[in-house]
């Protein structure tokens, strides 16, 4: 069994603890609601017909045949819309992006294979397929653009006419005296970094359902989102109906990962489509159409230099980065590299940074936010670049990180890009890491594994990122608040109603015990509430790994609220003075006597039946809080991974993974766990297996689970997880947020695994994914292999 | 087509399209929505039930084909309170999202059927034709190892 070390001790009767809520068992038992499962009578089923194309005119669209068919409701196309609803504009800009129109369904143009053109309405599902192989189109196929590289090239066919090239914007950060540092270098480490386009995948595909009521003039619209209230001001602005009449709902949700942190075009048409028809309408996603229409990740090329002194320490780092973002922006797709470029200098105190950045149109779907979003690539051409200079310098990959780590006095921390690292504990954590590997017996045994010509590497991988999304000076969408209702009911149950939208990180369990600890009451007694606008207060929603940093310290600051409002109501029904009174065990009690008390219950009925309160007071125990972060938080870590490669095919086998993350405060170490190991898992599935891949005509190779390698339950290992605490001064539960850590450590630990593996060959570099015939091949191409 | 199928005891009749599958007559005709359909290939093993026993994906069977069959889905795993194998997953958390977790759980139980006292390795094995894509599989692991000592300890 894996071996779970639990070095820190928890630090309330609930909160630090390792339990799960008991009473909630549905999604074990089959009765969770996907949005699938939600049936409405007299539900017509959308299909989309979508482009097979990359780049082309559309000449011709007929759908005669497919109208005619029996069981079809309706069909729309873009021309239906004009006037109505065109363009969906996205939220996170450059000052100088280009912003092309984005429509709902394309009319005379189509820029990417899957794009959207028609949308069929039919009685059923089937039909509806049926009804798509019907539509006629006719296409007049157009050069395409499909590597960025090319793409930045003068003479280079262009996505979008009205843009002068295929940049589509551009962003610079300089810190520092860059020159300066690299002519003190006495090395420079130069690398080029591809970091791949991947899919986010989550298991449940995207799903949307929604319903006019015509008599209240009520717009529901259920869907697979992780932000039900940024989606219902979207929707509003886009349909033109008021907030107030339009309730969006997450309900179950079957992951996410970023994928479904956007407005997409489908989100927008369906509500429409309800309102023109009258009825119930529903689209369920197929993985086929998910792979090509739903946001990628990743897919950067990073050009890096460092700058080092004969004794490792790093005086400059400079990246060019390239940053495919197909060929519409959505909602946050600019802003993800500019993340990249915050974070590129990691944990270390690099005096200067440079980092230029250009996005760049090709005719593919659109990157945008998939777990880690900008950080892990922040991390992954840092920390490669770190373990080739020690490989240049011939120095300790553990060293090198240590003699350049920002010291725990140093904090908090102004960075070359200007954010303010909160607190950081970096050299211990890695100690710890290095420690619970074994990482001198490590090194001991990959001496005598190569002296047996075996392929043993040793990668390390040490990061910082930010999270807890954030400050409103740094204008994150929705405003990077977030807020929560606490209530005691009248017969002291509890309800927590929460504007995050959590699907799966187990913020149900720690809201739970956050209220159950404030408020002195049993944990199972405490239900929470979120996703449904209609019943949670604003809210923006998940992402950014703020639930419980951001959304947790509004449960926080309501139960506080209800906590003092409580103590005055004991007081008074105690007739002595507030201050005396203290809340234990379910009671509030006099600190004089402990024996004058009443319970929360009894509280709770004097509240709603208001007939003992304070002068003055109102009813009721029901408190709102807005948390809005005045920082961010970094939280940070190491990983170790060992590997071994074998040398006649080139698989890559790991041998141990070993993570210490730090992220501050935990509430819940069982759920912390399973956001660090599910983090893992993605990071190391980019690192081995997965990858996008639109061919020469951008049609998308990978375009199912059938080819694209989505790793299984034999294809990883098990992870051996610690952490170090190091709270964060940026919220009061001292929580850093995790929810992104695994993915961000993963990867870079691996690679440089793999490289340390293949330094008898001289290899100094290899792209990921690290599939067997690649490294197999990278091997043979060596002369130092024959 | 006349179709007639055992679904956790209770018997299902209609009158389908040949062409339709079997996880949808599952979720539409029986509205039993605890299969879950992840992909159309095959690969995901969200759709998994037990087909007279053993275990199947549903989405790459016919309705029809399962005429006269008895299926078992996670609806039926238990009918009083939680099966040992889903007490396990929540107790451990073997799940997030929760949408590969019936197929992960019915898989584990015709698992612990033949092998009561699997490795982890075994385990793993036995999940390969079902995907998580949120819990990097360790906690689920877990579970199932957990659930395989608590059934021995009470001799079920
Ligand atoms: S739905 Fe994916 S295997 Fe059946
Ligand atoms: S728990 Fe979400 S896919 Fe497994």
């Amino acid at each position: 069994m894996a071996q779970i070390k639990q070095t820190i001790k928890p630090n309330g009767k609930y909160m630090g603890r390792r339990i799960m809520r008991k009473e909630d068992p549905r999604l074990l038992s089959g009765k969770g609601a996907y949005v699938d499962d939600i049936h409405l009578p007299n539900t017509a089923h959308v299909a989309f017909l979508r482009s097979e194309h990359a780049n082309a005119r559309i000449t011709k669209l007929d759908i005669s045949r497919a109208r005619a068919l029996a069981g079809v409701i309706q069909i729309v196309t873009g021309a239906d819309l004009r006037g109505v609803v065109e363009n969906i504009p996205p939220m996170g800009v450059l000052p100088d992006l280009f912003v092309p129109q984005h429509p709902v369904l394309a009319t005379d143009r189509v820029r990417y294979v899957g794009e959207p053109i028609a949308a069929v309405l039919a009685e059923n599902p089937y039909i509806a397929q049926d009804a798509l192989e019907l539509i006629h189109v006719e296409y007049d196929p157009l050069p395409v653009v499909v590597e960025m590289e090319k793409a930045i090239e003068p003479g280079s066919p262009l996505v979008h006419e009205q843009s002068k090239s295929n940049v589509a914007g551009t962003f610079k950060l300089d810190s520092g005296d860059i020159e300066r540092a690299f002519r003190k270098a006495d090395r420079i480490v130069t690398g080029r970094f591809v970091n791949q386009r991947v899919a986010p995948m989550p298991m449940e595909a995207r799903a949307v359902q929604a319903d006019y009521q015509a008599g209240e003039k009520m717009l529901t619209v259920w869907s697979a989102t992780q932000i039900p209230h940024l989606l219902r001001s979207s929707l509003s602005r886009l349909l033109k109906v008021p907030e107030n009449r339009l309730r969006v709902i997450a309900p179950d949700v079957g992951g996410a990962f970023g994928g479904k942190l956007n407005v997409y075009r489908e989100e927008v048409l369906l509500p429409l489509l309800a309102m023109r028809l009258g009825r119930p309408v529903k689209w369920i996603e197929t993985r086929r159409e998910n792979m090509r229409a739903m946001i990628h990740g990743r897919d950067q090329i990073n050009y890096v230099e460092l700058a080092v002194t004969k004794d490792g320490r790093m005086l400059g780092l400079k990246c060019r980065t390239l940053a495919d973002i197909g060929a519409y922006p959505q909602m946050l797709t600019a802003a993800i590299p500019t993340l990249t470029a915050i974070m590129a200098t990691g944990c270390y105190k690099i005096p200067a940074l440079s980092f230029e950045l250009t996005d760049v149109f090709t005719n593919k779907m659109a990157t945008d936010a998939y777990r880690g979003a900008g950080r892990p690539e922040a991390t992954y051409l840092i920390e490669r670049i770190v373990d080739m200079a020690a490989a240049e310098l011939k120095m300790d990959p553990a060293e090198i990180r240590s003699r350049n780590f920002l010291k725990s006095s140093e904090f908090p921390f102004t960075t070359p890009s200007g954010l303010i690292y909160d607190s950081g504990n970096y050299k211990t954590c890695m100690d710890k890491a290095l420690d619970l590997a074994g990482y001198n017996k490590l090194r001991q045994q990959q001496e005598r594994a190569r002296k047996q010509g075996r392929l043993m590497g040793i990668g390390l991988s040490t990061y910082v990122e930010i999270c807890a999304m954030g400050p409103a000076t740094s204008d994150p969408p929705g405003g990077g608040w977030e807020s929560a209702t606490v209530r005691i009911e009248p017969s002291g149950k509890v309800t927590v109603l929460s504007g995050a939208s959590p699907h799966g990180q187990g913020e149900e369990t720690t809201y739970a015990q956050i209220a159950a600890d404030q408020l002195s009451v049993p944990f199972d007694d405490v239900t929470v509430i979120h996703g449904d606008t209609a019943s949670v207060p604003p809210g923006v929603g998940t992402f950014g790994s703020r639930n419980t940093a951001v959304g947790g310290t509004a449960v926080y600051m309501s139960a506080q609220k209800i906590r003092t409002k409580m103590e005055a109501i004991a007081a008074n029904l105690l007739e002595i003075n507030p201050k005396n009174i203290v809340l234990r065990d379910g009671t509030l009690q006099s600190k004089l006597n402990p024996k004058k008390s009443v319970s929360v219950r009894e509280v709770a009925r004097a509240a709603y039946t208001a007939k003992k309160l304070p002068p003055g007071m109102e009813p009721g125990l029901s408190e709102t809080s807005f948390f809005s972060p005045k920082n961010y938080t970094f939280p940070f870590g190491t990983h170790v991974c060992v590997v071994e490669v074998e040398r006649e095919t080139g698989e890559v086998k790991i041998i141990k993974y070993v993570a210490m993350d730090d992220c501050g405060k935990v509430i819940n170490p069982m759920t912390v766990e399973g956001q660090v190991q599910g983090g893992i898992a993605q990071g190391l599935g980019q690192a081995l297996y997965e990858e996008i891949i639109y061919d020469d005509n951008g049609q998308l190779v990978t375009g199912s689970l059938m080819d694209y390698a989505f790793p299984k339950a034999t294809q990883l290992p098990e992870y051996i997880c610690d952490r170090t605490e190091t709270p964060t001064t940026s919220n009061p539960l001292g929580v850093k947020g995790v929810g992104e850590a695994g993915t961000i450590g993963a990867t870079p630990a691996l690679v440089n695994a793999v490289v340390d593996a293949l330094a008898p060959y001289g290899i100094q570099h290899l792209d990921m994914p690290l599939k067997p015939e690649k490294v197999w091949r990278t091997i043979e191409e060596k002369p130092e292999a024959r | 087509m006349q179709v007639k199928v055992k679904i956790n005891g209770k018997e299902y009749q209609d009158d389908v399209e040949p062409r339709m599958l079997l996880v949808h007559f599952i979720r539409e005709k029986a509205r039993l929505t605890g299969t879950h359909i992840g992909c159309d290939t095959g690969n995901c093993g969200a759709c998994t039930v037990l087909f007279n026993g053993r275990t199947i994906k549903s989405c790459l069977m016919l309705a029809v084909q399962a005429n006269g069959a008895e299926i078992m889905t996670i609806e039926g795993l238990s009918t009083n309170g939680l099966h040992p194998i889903q007490d396990a997953f929540l107790e451990k958390f073997g799940f997030q999202c929760g949408y590969c977790t019936s197929g992960m759980i019915l898989s584990a139980y015709v698992l612990l059927q033949s092998n009561p006292q699997p490795t982890d390795h075994e385990i793993r094995e036995a999940l390969e034709g079902n995907l998580c894509m949120c819990t990097g599989y360790q906690q689920i692991v877990e579970s199932i190892s957990y659930a395989a000592t608590k059934m021995k300890e009470a001799g079920k």
